[in-house]
C-alpha cells in the first residue's frame, strides 16, 4: 500500500519544493537578492533531482538491496520515465536563468510573469502535440496538423461572423479538426499509402480550403464583442489572482489547467487502456499487431481522429490568442508540433513516446524562444538553438538505446 | 594439408556488468580444420564471435591470428588480417549485381575510376574457389535463392583473402538441397587451407561436416575434441549440462473428430487448391522446401493473406471469407510465425504487452486495463514457460531466441488456442529448448488440441507427427501416416512434386 504511494508522494514533494522556489522570484520588482536566492535553490533542487535519477537508473540495471525495499524496479522505471524529460527541461531553464542572473536579471527571464508567458506560448503546440504523440507512437506522422489547426480557427471565425454563439462556433471548430483527422486516418487506412505522403497532401489541401473560405485574404475577424470574457481569460497573461491561491499553485490562466487535464487524459489513454497498448503494438511492429488480430485500420482511424479532435481544441486556443482566424497561421506549426514530440523522446519509427516527454519538449521550445528574447539574442539564434536541441535530443536517445543493446541478451 | 595452428584464442574472458559471459575460453584452429562451435542460446557463442571479429574487447586473454594479435575495437583490421563472418541474416545489397556485392568495400580503382577488369578477375577467382560458374556475376542478387545468396556472401569473404571463415547457423533457413551445396563449398575451402568455424544447432550436419568440436556452456568450455571420438548423446549432454535422454517424447495416439477442414483452398498465387483435414489430438506435419508454399498455406488459413476461393471449416462451421486474423483467433486458431523477429513479436515493447496483445479482454473493463491482473497473468505464464528474463516489463529484444519463442507460445496459450499453426517453431532454438518444445507439443495433442507443424527439418517431423503432408509449389503432393514415410521419400516428393 505504502509502496504504491511512493511515486505520487515523491513527485508531489519535488513539485512543491520546486514550485515554491520558482515563485520566489514572482514579481518584477522583487530584489536582486530574492531572485538569486530562489535561482540558487532551484539549481540545488535540480542537482538533487539529477543525482536521484542517476541512482534510480543504476538501481534499475543492477537492483540495490537497500533501495529495493522502498522503490521497486517497476516504480523506479516509472519515476525515471517521468523525471527524465523534466530534468532536461530544468537544465534548459537553468541555462537561461543563469545567463539572466549574470546580467542582473535585466531580461526578467527568472520571474513568474515569464513563467506564465512560457506556459501560454506552449499551449497551442502542446495540445496538438498530445495527439501527435499518439500518432507517432503508432508509427505514423501527421504533417497536416498545423494547417488543420489554422483551418479550424478560420471555421470558428466564420461561425462567429454568422452570429453563432461562441460555444456553438467552438464546437464547429473542434468538429472541423476532428473531421480533418478522420479524413487523414481513413485515407491512410484504406489507400495503404504512407502517412507522410497522405498528410503532406492534406496539409496543402487544408491550407487551400482555409484560404478559400476565409474571404478576407486568408483571415477572418469576428465582429466586436463576439468573443466572451471567459474565453479571453482562458489565455490571458494576467489572470485574476483570486482565481487560484497563488503560493500553492502557479497562478496561470485556466486554459493552462485545461491543457494539463487533457494531458492526463491522453497519458491515461496511452498507458492504461487496451487502445493505448494497441497503439504501441502497431508502432512497434504492424505485422505482429496483425498477427494478434488487432483491427489495424480501425485503430489507425481512431488515432488520427482523436489527434484531429485535439487539433480542433488547439484551434480554439489559437483563435483565443489571436482573436481572429488565420488560414496561414498554421504553416510551419506542424514542424514545431512534431519537434515537441521528438524532443520528448518519442521514436519516429514508432513504438515509443510519452505524454510527459511531449509536454516537456513543447515547453523547452517555448523556454528557448522566451529566453532568447529576454536575453536580447534575437530569433536567429533561437532557431539555431532549437535545431541543435532537436538533433541532440535524438542523438542522446539513440546513444542510450545503443548502449542498452550492447549489454548481453 | 598444412596443420599449423592458424587461430589461437587464449584464456579469453568477458563480463557485462555482473554478468559473466565468457570465462577462460581457449580455442585453437588449424589450417584446413572445420571446427564445430556448439552450445545453447546464451552460452556465449555470439560474444566469442564478436571478440574474434574485433567488435568486442575481452576483459582478459589474447586472440592471435597467424601470429598477429587482433586489436579490439577495430573490425576493419580483423577483416584485413583475414577474419570473415557470414551471419544468419545476410548482408547483401539486393539491388546490386553479384560482382558488385563481392567487391563491395574493396573496389579496385585507377585514378578514382573503377577498374572493371581487375574487379572481374578477382570476383571470378573467388567464385572459382567455391566451384561456382562465372555466369553468375552479372545477375542481380535479388534474383538469387537464399542458398545462392549465402554463397555470394562467402565469395565476398574469400575475395577479401579470408584465412578463417566463421559461419553462423548457415543452414537454418536453407533447403536441404542448398545446404548440401553449401557443405560441398565448405569442404572445398577446407582443402584450400582455410580454417572454418561452424556454428549450428543441427548435430547431424555438424557430424557429417566438421572434424573437431568445442562446446560452450554458460561461458566456459564444457568440452572439446575430435568429433569421431564422441556420440551425439554426449554432445547433447555437454551442451545442456544434463542428460537429455529423449529429444523426442513418446506419443500416445488418440485422435478424435475433425477440427479443421480446408476445401480446395486457393490464394494469390499460393496455396493452389489444397484440401486437408486435421483431427482432435493430431499433429499433422507439413513438409516442403523453403519457398514451397507452406508458409503461404498457414497465412491464408489464418487470414493474413487473401483467399481467392475455397472454404475453411473449423469445428464444422464455415469461417468468414474476410481477411481477418481476429476471426480465426476467436475460433481458437493460434499461429506461431516463422519470422519471429519481424512478425512473431514486437521487439521494442515489453514481454507483458507481447504476451497479452491478442486478447486483453480478461483484464479490461470498457477498455480500461487492470494492470495488477495483467501483471499476475504474465507472471504465471513466465513461470509456466520458465522464460528467463528480469521481469515482464523488459522489451523483447533483450531476450535470447529460445526465450522469445517461448513468449510467442505463451501468447498463444493466453489466447486459448486449440488449433496450432506452428511455422518452423524450432528454427534457431537450442537443443534443450527444442526438447521442451516437442514435449509440450505432445502434451497439447494429448489434451485434445490439433497441431499443424511446418518444418524443413524432416527428421523432427518424422519423430513427432501423426501424419505428414508434403507440399511443393503451392500444391499438396501427398498425405500419409508418418510410419509410411521415409526421410528419403519426403525429400523426393518435396523436390519433385508428384513423382
Amino acid at each position: 500500500m505504502l509502496r504504491s504511494l511512493i511515486t505520487p508522494l515523491v513527485l508531489g514533494a519535488i513539485y512543491l519544493l520546486l514550485s515554491l522556489l520558482v515563485y520566489g522570484g514572482y514579481c518584477l520588482d522583487v530584489s536582486w537578492e530574492t531572485r538569486s536566492c530562489s535561482l540558487a535553490g532551484w539549481l540545488v533542487g535540480l542537482v538533487i533531482l539529477f543525482v536521484g535519477v542517476v541512482v534510480l537508473k543504476k538501481h534499475i540495471h543492477a537492483p540495490s538491496p537497500t533501495l529495493i525495499r522502498w522503490v521497486p524496479i517497476k516504480q523506479a522505471d516509472q519515476i525515471v520515465g517521468i523525471l527524465g524529460p523534466m530534468l532536461v527541461l530544468g537544465l534548459v531553464v537553468s541555462l537561461f536563468a543563469m545567463a539572466d542572473a549574470y546580467r542582473n536579471f535585466q531580461g526578467n527571464f527568472w520571474s513568474l510573469p515569464s513563467f506564465r508567458l512560457i506556459m501560454l506560448q506552449t499551449s497551442v503546440v502542446s495540445i496538438a502535440a498530445l495527439g501527435m504523440t499518439l500518432i507517432i507512437a503508432s508509427g505514423g506522422i501527421d504533417l497536416s496538423s498545423g494547417t488543420a489547426l489554422a483551418l479550424s480557427g478560420v471555421v470558428l471565425g466564420l461561425g462567429l461572423e454568422a452570429d453563432l454563439p461562441f460555444v456553438a462556433a467552438a464546437l464547429l471548430c473542434v468538429t472541423c479538426g476532428t473531421l480533418c483527422g478522420a479524413i487523414n486516418g481513413t485515407l491512410i487506412s484504406f489507400m495503404k499509402l504512407p502517412p507522410f505522403i497522405i498528410t503532406l497532401g492534406s496539409m496543402t489541401i487544408f491550407l487551400g480550403i482555409g484560404k478559400m473560405i476565409a474571404t478576407d485574404g486568408g483571415t477572418v475577424k469576428p465582429p466586436a464583442g463576439s468573443i466572451p470574457n471567459w474565453i479571453a481569460d482562458m489565455v490571458t497573461l494576467f489572470p485574476d489572482p483570486a482565481w487560484i491561491a497563488y503560493p500553492l499553485l502557479p497562478n496561470v490562466a485556466w486554459g493552462i489547467w485545461f491543457v494539463f487535464g487533457l494531458a492526463i487524459l491522453a497519458a491515461a489513454t496511452l498507458n492504461r487502456t487496451v487502445f493505448g497498448r494497441h497503439i504501441f503494438a502497431i508502432g512497434s511492429s504492424e505485422s505482429t499487431a496483425r498477427l494478434c488480430g488487432i483491427p489495424i485500420a480501425r485503430t489507425k482511424i481512431v488515432i488520427y481522429t482523436l489527434a484531429g479532435f485535439l487539433v480542433g481544441i488547439g484551434g480554439v486556443f489559437q483563435f483565443a490568442r489571436l482573436s481572429q482566424g488565420d488560414a496561414t497561421a498554421g504553416v510551419g506549426l506542424e514542424l514545431r508540433i512534431i519537434a515537441a514530440v521528438v524532443i520528448g523522446g518519442a521514436s519516429l519509427s514508432g513504438g515509443r513516446g510519452s505524454i510527459i516527454g511531449t509536454l516537456c519538449g513543447a515547453a523547452i521550445m517555448s523556454v528557448i524562444k522566451l529566453g532568447c528574447t529576454a536575453l536580447g539574442l534575437g530569433n536567429q539564434l533561437e532557431d539555431i538553438l532549437l535545431g541543435t536541441i532537436i538533433i541532440a535530443a535524438v542523438a542522446v536517445d539513440q546513444w542510450r538505446v545503443r548502449s542498452q543493446s550492447a549489454s548481453p541478451n | 594439408m598444412l596443420t599449423t595452428s592458424l587461430l589461437n584464442v587464449t584464456a579469453v574472458s568477458k563480463s557485462y556488468a555482473a554478468n559473466r559471459v565468457l570465462s577462460h575460453v581457449n580455442l585453437t584452429l588449424s589450417r584446413g580444420e572445420i571446427l564445430a562451435l556448439l552450445g545453447e542460446n546464451g552460452a556465449g557463442k555470439s560474444t566469442l564471435i564478436k571478440i574474434l571479429t574485433g567488435a568486442v574487447r575481452p576483459d582478459a586473454g589474447t586472440v592471435m591470428l597467424d601470429g598477429n594479435p587482433i586489436v579490439h575495437g577495430n573490425t576493419a583490421l580483423a577483416r584485413h588480417l583475414g577474419v570473415a563472418v557470414v551471419y544468419q541474416e545476410l548482408s547483401l545489397c539486393n539491388h546490386l549485381t553479384v560482382e558488385d556485392n563481392i567487391m563491395l568495400g574493396r573496389e579496385q580503382q585507377r585514378l578514382g575510376i573503377l577498374d572493371r577488369q581487375t574487379q572481374r578477375k578477382i570476383a571470378v577467382e573467388a567464385l572459382a574457389k567455391l566451384g561456382q560458374p562465372e555466369s553468375w556475376l552479372d545477375r542481380r542478387v535479388s534474383s538469387l535463392s537464399i542458398g545462392q545468396k549465402q554463397l555470394v556472401e562467402i565469395a565476398r569473404a574469400i575475395a577479401q583473402n579470408a584465412k578463417i571463415l566463421i559461419l553462423d547457423e548457415p543452414t537454418s533457413s536453407l533447403s536441404q538441397q542448398d545446404a548440401r551445396q553449401l557443405f560441398d563449398v565448405v569442404r572445398r575451402l577446407q582443402s584450400q587451407g582455410l580454417g572454418v568455424i561452424y556454428i549450428s544447432h543441427f548435430l547431424e550436419e555438424v557430424r557429417s561436416l566438421c572434424s573437431s568440436y568445442l562446446v560452450l556452456r554458460d561461458g566456459t568450455v564444457a568440452g572439446s575434441g575430435q568429433l569421431q571420438d564422441t556420440t551425439p548423446r554426449e554432445l547433447l549432454k555437454l551442451m545442456a549440462g544434463r542428460d537429455i535422454e529423449q529429444l523426442y517424447p513418446a506419443r500416445k495416439q488418440r485422435q478424435g473428430e475433425c477440427r479443421l477442414e480446408l476445401r480446395a483452398l486457393c490464394g494469390h498465387p499460393w496455396p493452389d487448391n489444397i484440401s486437408l483435414t486435421i483431427n482432435r489430438g493430431e499433429i499433422l506435419g507439413l513438409a516442403g522446401l523453403v519457398g514451397s508454399g507452406r508458409t503461404e498455406l498457414l497465412r491464408t488459413l489464418y487470414g493474413l493473406d487473401p483467399r481467392r476461393t475455397g472454404d475453411i471449416f473449423i469445428d464444422q462451421r464455415r469461417r468468414s471469407k474476410s481477411q481477418d486474423p481476429a476471426d480465426r483467433i476467436r475460433a481458437g486458431v493460434a499461429m506461431i510465425s516463422e519470422d519471429r523477429k519481424q512478425e512473431g513479436l514486437a521487439q521494442s515493447i515489453s514481454i507483458k504487452d507481447n504476451m497479452t496483445l491478442s486478447d486483453m479482454r480478461p483484464f479490461s473493463l470498457f477498455g480500461w486495463l487492470n494492470e495488477t491482473k495483467r501483471d499476475q497473468c504474465c507472471h504465471e505464464l513466465k513461470e509456466k514457460f520458465s522464460i528467463k528474463a528480469l521481469s515482464c516489463d523488459v522489451p523483447i529484444w533483450t531476450l535470447s531466441g529460445g526465450n522469445q519463442q517461448k513468449v510467442a507460445l505463451a501468447r498463444a496459450v493466453h489466447q486459448k488456442g486449440t488449433i496450432w499453426l506452428l511455422d518452423e517453431p524450432t528454427r534457431g532454438i537450442d537443443v534443450g529448448t527444442k526438447a521442451e518444445l516437442y514435449r509440450w507439443m505432445a502434451e497439447l495433442a494429448e489434451k485434445g488440441d490439433s497441431l499443424l507443424f511446418v518444418s524443413s527439418y524432416f527428421q523432427e517431423l518424422l519423430a513427432t507427427c501423426d501424419r505428414i503432408a508434403v507440399i511443393s509449389q503451392g500444391k499438396l503432393v501427398e498425405v500419409r501416416p508418418t510410419e509410411q514415410w521415409t526421410e528419403h521419400e519426403l525429400m523426393q516428393y518435396a523436390m519433385q512434386g508428384r513423382a
